[in-house]
């Protein structure tokens, strides 16, 4: 294919995106039949592949591309499971009184937002229904910002408008503080000291939701989000080992795996790992949301990563045969 | 005197920080020193910023491979500096809140950086595909293990998990995908996690005290 052809085939897909009616979605009919669509065609590689013809990565591209567009479009019932881990931290939010002092500490930023966000808006939007007051902070700078859209989300939903929550009375944003784990460690005897101001430049002591909060110990909960360093390893270390913090997290993907030492000897309460525990967060906090629909495409996307793996490995197979009969 | 002092910096400041978290009493001494990596931080993000412009710049000046990318870069960093900087569209004017919605600042960081940082992490899905195609091989008996132990986290995270395996009895729910997903989290790879912290922590500890003592000195430079 020449260049242009790509270019050509590019422009095409978003006009067709552009002008079809929203949101488009197939029956489920029409979704069994794509899948198993896909499915054949991954079937007619993996015979490509036996018979001696490798593919390239463009057709690896394209599969990928396939599995991860198509189920947006689907309308598949999926079947779930909450996790013990995810259960747990699901539990200890509902465990907190109304009333209770969450604090809420952003440490990521945007390319970490397709997993993390949605736990952000589950959080964000179960806090405000259950009138926990959350105070914002975040140890990466544009944490604050991601926890920003997450309250203007929550605020928009009926239920939670007609509470007429106030900023500074039900929650608050104290915005980056740079120092990664020192913060931490500083906060242990002074919040003020660490964050004098709140992100509008309102003296700490002025601001209702703050009174009376010193330290740890005037905090019921901290839910952290976290996408590496500094992050929930730090928070175990230092909130949850020297002050005593009751912690619950929400991870990347690829950071849950270390941090489940932290579970099982009960320093972290909870986890949500990746998109599959944001979408299990969403299902336990009935807070249906981008997870819910993300998890199908990442549903199709590890299905379509297994098949290749497999045909990679009968292209080894092949192979090797190949050379021990080219030998004999 | 040119590494001597350095080393004296450093182990006094070492081991005020040792005793304060170890001393009641001297908790304060550690919380004040770590105002000082604040001050050292603020430096830190100068220093990066103009590295920054000068690499760039250098790379613009001599028109070297790929310096149509060092303009994209100075003109992004160029134009988040100014627009961050004097609250350019901002509602409260230069005292408002940076994050203030309606800001320049904010509406490109919301609809230009969030959304470039995204498609840029989503572009991994494409090539941990090809390299799974590529590399994930079951050569030997360890790569096998590997290989079904990455078959049952992938489908134990999603949806198919579930599906596939829903159908085996309660008695023997240890075989469903989900909970095997959960038996490889919670005991082979905590189990080596627990391995990796501890070796790490005993790695810490080790190198600082030869930091402390002044035995480490590579930090110095070449000619130490």
């Amino acid at each position: 294919m020449k260049k242009y052809q790509y270019w050509l085939i590019l422009v095409a897909l978003i006009i067709i995106l552009v002008i079809v009616p929203k949101p488009l979605e197939i029956s489920p009919t029409a979704s069994v039949i794509v899948t198993i669509l896909l499915g054949l065609a991954l079937i007619w590689v993996l015979v490509l592949t036996i018979r001696g013809h490798l593919i390239g990565r463009r057709v690896v591209f394209l599969f990928i591309g396939a599995s991860l567009a198509l189920p947006f479009f689907m309308n598949f019932e999926m079947p779930f499971k909450i996790s013990p881990e995810v259960k747990t931290l699901y539990d200890a939010l509902a465990k907190l009184p109304p009333g209770s002092k969450v604090l809420a500490a952003f440490d990521y930023d945007p390319p970490s937002a397709p997993e993390l966000q949605p736990q952000a808006d589950a959080f964000m939007a179960y806090a405000f229904k259950h009138d926990l007051k959350v105070i914002i902070m975040g140890l990466w700078p544009q944490g604050p910002q991601q926890a920003d859209m997450a309250v203007a989300k929550a605020l928009r939903q009926p239920e939670i408008r007609a509470k007429n929550l106030r900023y500074g009375v039900d929650y608050v944003n104290l915005g980056f503080q740079s120092g990664n784990e020192f913060v931490i460690q500083r906060m242990g005897t002074s919040f003020s000291g660490m964050f004098p101001r709140d992100i509008y430049n309102t003296d700490y002591n002025k601001i209702p939701i703050l009174n009376g909060v010193e330290n740890f110990s005037n905090i019921d909960f901290v839910f952290n989000l976290s996408s590496g360093y500094p992050g929930t390893v730090e928070w175990v270390q230092i909130a949850v080992d020297r002050y005593g913090v009751k912690l619950g997290a929400g991870n990347t993907a690829v950071q849950a795996p270390s941090v489940y030492p932290y579970l099982s000897s009960r320093r972290l309460t909870g986890l949500a790992g990746g998109m599959s525990g944001a979408w299990q967060f969403e299902l336990a906090t009935q807070e249906p949301g981008k997870a819910s629909t993300y998890v199908l495409p990442q549903t199709f996307s590890h299905t379509v990563v297994i098949a290749f793996i497999i045909i990679g490995n009968a292209a080894l197979i092949v192979g090797y045969r190949r050379s021990k009969r080219g030998e004999a | 005197m040119k590494h001597q002092i350095p080393m004296l910096i450093l182990s006094a400041v070492g081991t005020l920080l040792v005793v304060s978290v170890f001393v009641p009493s001297a908790q304060h001494w550690g919380e004040d020193a770590t105002l000082y990596f604040d001050i050292i931080a603020v430096f830190a993000f100068f220093l990066g910023g103009g590295n920054l412009i000068r690499v760039h710049t250098e790379k613009v000046s001599h028109k070297s491979a790929g310096w149509i990318y060092s303009v994209v870069t100075l003109l992004g960093f160029g134009i988040m500096l100014v627009t961050g900087l004097f609250k350019i569209g901002n509602p409260n004017g230069i005292a408002g809140d940076l994050s203030k919605s309606g800001s320049y600042f904010q509406l490109l960081f919301q609809y230009v950086m969030s959304p470039l940082n995204s498609t840029m992490y989503a572009l991994l899905a494409f090539y941990v595909a090809s390299a799974s195609y590529r590399a994930f091989r079951a050569k030997n008996t360890e790569a096998t293990i590997l290989l079904v132990a990455a078959f049952v986290i992938l489908l134990g995270r999603t949806a198919l998990g579930v599906l596939l395996t829903n159908w085996i009895p309660a008695q023997l729910s240890v075989l469903q995908i989900p909970n095997l997903a959960i038996w490889i989290m919670n005991a082979p790879n905590l189990a080596g996690q627990r391995a990796i912290m501890i070796g790490i922590s005993l790695g810490v500890i080790s190198m600082s005290l030869r930091l402390l003592l002044g035995i480490e000195r590579t930090y110095l430079g070449g000619d130490s």
